[in-house]
């Protein structure tokens, strides 16, 4: 069974990009080591030569005529912005120092 | 009053679109201080598409099949120009510059908006606690929960705040509150209903699907939200049969199947299981036939369930970044900063597991173990089902192991209430329809659901079984009262 410690929930938070505070670490790793316990009795099924699912129900091709469309709605979508400059999206600087 | 009833008293002139969406409004007005299943009331607006329903009326048009029906609709569809929240500090002032291809189809058909519903953060929880904007409370029992993810809108049903509602299920979050609530929940086939303007979740397991009073009233829903979406790829390009029309045609011969799994559960609370059995009873003695099918791999839902909802949610959350859209923390040292620390303040902790989760099972090293393993197992459990529709037309289950548990039963113990969804879990995995309907209640009053399970795209015979043990029995006809229930 895999151990989790608050040093590997920090590294998956990492890749989640979720900077979580250091005293909810313990909490977490705590919880995903349960569910990760309880997820593992999958290993004991057999799925030699079982093609995974990745979709319940088979779907096909949709076409459709190539057509322009026009939505219009490229203010409103800016508009949403937590904070914006001009047409631009504006974001902290993107290199650390 | 039925959905059809109404329309006959429209058309007659007995009532006024207007006076039943007043009734409604005063009815939450009244109730939802209390139950707060909604998280936006829209009294105006529902005012002004009544009076427009009204006025086409008097003109003498044509009214369109939900004409003035008052619909509450789960705060994760998009809602044009009205908050959709998700119940998340992230969205929490987020108007969509688009509307959903479901509430798009209601509006055209005549209905009316009342407001927005209650859910678990992103629609991940099985009691509407997780909300970021307070828990909402059973209307028949105000210390239990409504159950979830959908809360919110099977309260507002079962309670009369509103005729109909929608809510989506991704591992039973229809079906369970509905069962909790006692009221009717539909779970359609995968790629029957669009998923365009549903803020996604787990998209290979997300659904949209009516909670209604009677098993007639979510077959006029379906009716209408039903049908190919050129906006969404997954939805299916196939004809939809007429739902209603078939509802009184007999289930004499019809086969129907009770997983013996379903049954030998450790969990499964004596009351509920007598309850289900009795319902069974009741439809062999309407003609069908019962027969007991196994579903080998049924158990093994949750574990499945818990691998490949995580994955997809991790993926389909990541664009929370504080860039676009949504929650921006104040911390602005870099982008990174920011993005993390928008996420860190945005999500509540139970939406931040499951990225956590999602997040280890998709990591190098361990994507084999976990995320291919699950959609192996997940086909076992899709063929489980589809050797048991060659032996039968209909799977029979409780909804849920237990009655409406206690508010802050599961607090601690997050794996405890995902244990409690075992039941519903395995028709998402197969894609398949199943409704929820109530079968009686427990010693404390607490109503008991009837879950159905179809094959592919067997709405209609679902439905049918549905109707036909609805009005067999009459459930809610002999319900106890309650304070909160119509």
């Amino acid at each position: 069974m895999n151990q989790i410690n608050a040093s590997d929930v920090r590294k998956v938070a990492g890749l989640a990009r979720l900077d979580l505070p250091n005293d909810q670490l313990e909490e977490h790793a705590i919880q995903l080591e349960k569910i990760l316990a309880y997820v593992e009795q999958l290993e004991k099924v057999d799925t030699t030569n079982i093609p995974p699912t990745t979709r319940a129900v088979e779907v096909v091709n949709v076409l459709r005529e190539d057509v322009v469309t026009s939505t219009d709605i490229r203010d409103k979508l800016l508009a949403l912005a937590p904070e914006r400059e001009g047409d631009f999206f504006k974001v902290p600087k993107i290199l650390s120092d | 009053m039925a959905i059809a009833e109404w329309r006959r008293q429209l058309s007659l002139g007995k009532v006024s679109a207007r006076e039943l969406t007043q009734e409604k409004l005063s009815r939450i007005k009244d109730l939802d201080q209390t139950l707060h299943s909604f998280l936006e009331v829209t009294s105006d607006r529902a005012l002004a598409d009544a009076d427009r329903i009204d006025e086409a009326r008097a003109a003498g048009q044509e009214l369109p099949p939900l004409a003035g029906i008052p619909f509450a609709i789960k705060d994760n569809l998009c809602t044009r120009g009205i908050k959709t929240t998700c119940a998340s500090r992230m969205l929490a002032d987020f108007l969509p510059p688009y509307e959903s291809t479901v509430s798009q189809r209601l509006w055209n058909s005549g209905a009316v908006l009342l407001g927005k519903t209650n859910l678990d953060e992103f629609a991940m929880g099985s009691s509407t606690e997780t909300s970021a904007f307070g828990s909402t409370l059973n209307p028949w029992n105000i210390k239990k929960v409504p159950g979830g993810s959908s809360g919110g809108s099977a309260a507002a049903v079962a309670s009369g705040q509103c005729m109909a509602a929608l809510g989506s299920d991704t591992g039973g979050s229809i079906r369970q509150p509905a069962s909790f609530c006692g009221v009717v929940g539909l779970k359609p086939t995968y790629g029957r209903v669009s998923r365009w303007g549903l803020i996604a979740f787990a998209s290979s397991l997300d659904q949209v699907g009516p909670f209604t009073s009677s098993v007639s009233d979510a077959a006029e829903v379906l009716q209408v939200i039903a049908g190919s979406d050129p906006k969404d790829s997954t939805c299916l390009n196939i004809p939809v049969p007429n739902y209603s029309d078939s509802l009184n045609d007999s289930i004499s011969g019809l086969r129907i199947g009770l997983i013996k799994e379903c049954f030998d559960q450790e969990g499964l609370s004596k009351s509920v299981k007598d309850s289900v059995l009795e319902a069974a009873n009741c439809l062999e003695t309407l003609g069908a036939e019962l027969t007991e099918v196994s579903c080998p791999r049924f158990n093994d839902g949750i574990a499945t369930y818990y691998v490949i909802a995580p994955s997809e949610a991790s993926a389909n959350l990541a664009r929370y970044d504080g860039v676009k859209y949504g929650y921006r923390s104040e911390a602005s040292e870099d982008l990174a900063i920011m993005t993390a620390r928008s996420r860190a303040e945005g999500f509540g902790s139970e939406v931040q597991r499951r990225i956590l989760i999602g997040t280890y099972a998709l990591s190098a090293g361990y994507v084999d173990a976990y995320y291919r393993k699950a959609q192996q197992v997940r086909t076992l459990i899709r063929r489980d089902f589809e050797a048991a529709f060659t032996k039968v037309d209909i799977l029979l289950t409780p909804t849920a192991p237990t009655t409406a548990f206690s508010a802050g039963a599961h607090a601690d113990d997050p794996l405890s209430m995902y244990l409690s969804d075992l039941l519903t879990i395995p028709a998402n995995l197969a894609g398949i329809p199943a409704i929820s309907l109530p079968c009686g209640f427990d010693q404390t009053g607490l109503p008991i659901g009837l879950q159905l399970i179809g094959n592919v795209l067997d709405e209609q015979r679902l439905l049918r079984v549905a109707y036909q043990y609805e009005k067999a029995v009459n459930v809610m006809g002999s319900s106890p009262s309650g304070e909160f229930i119509p």
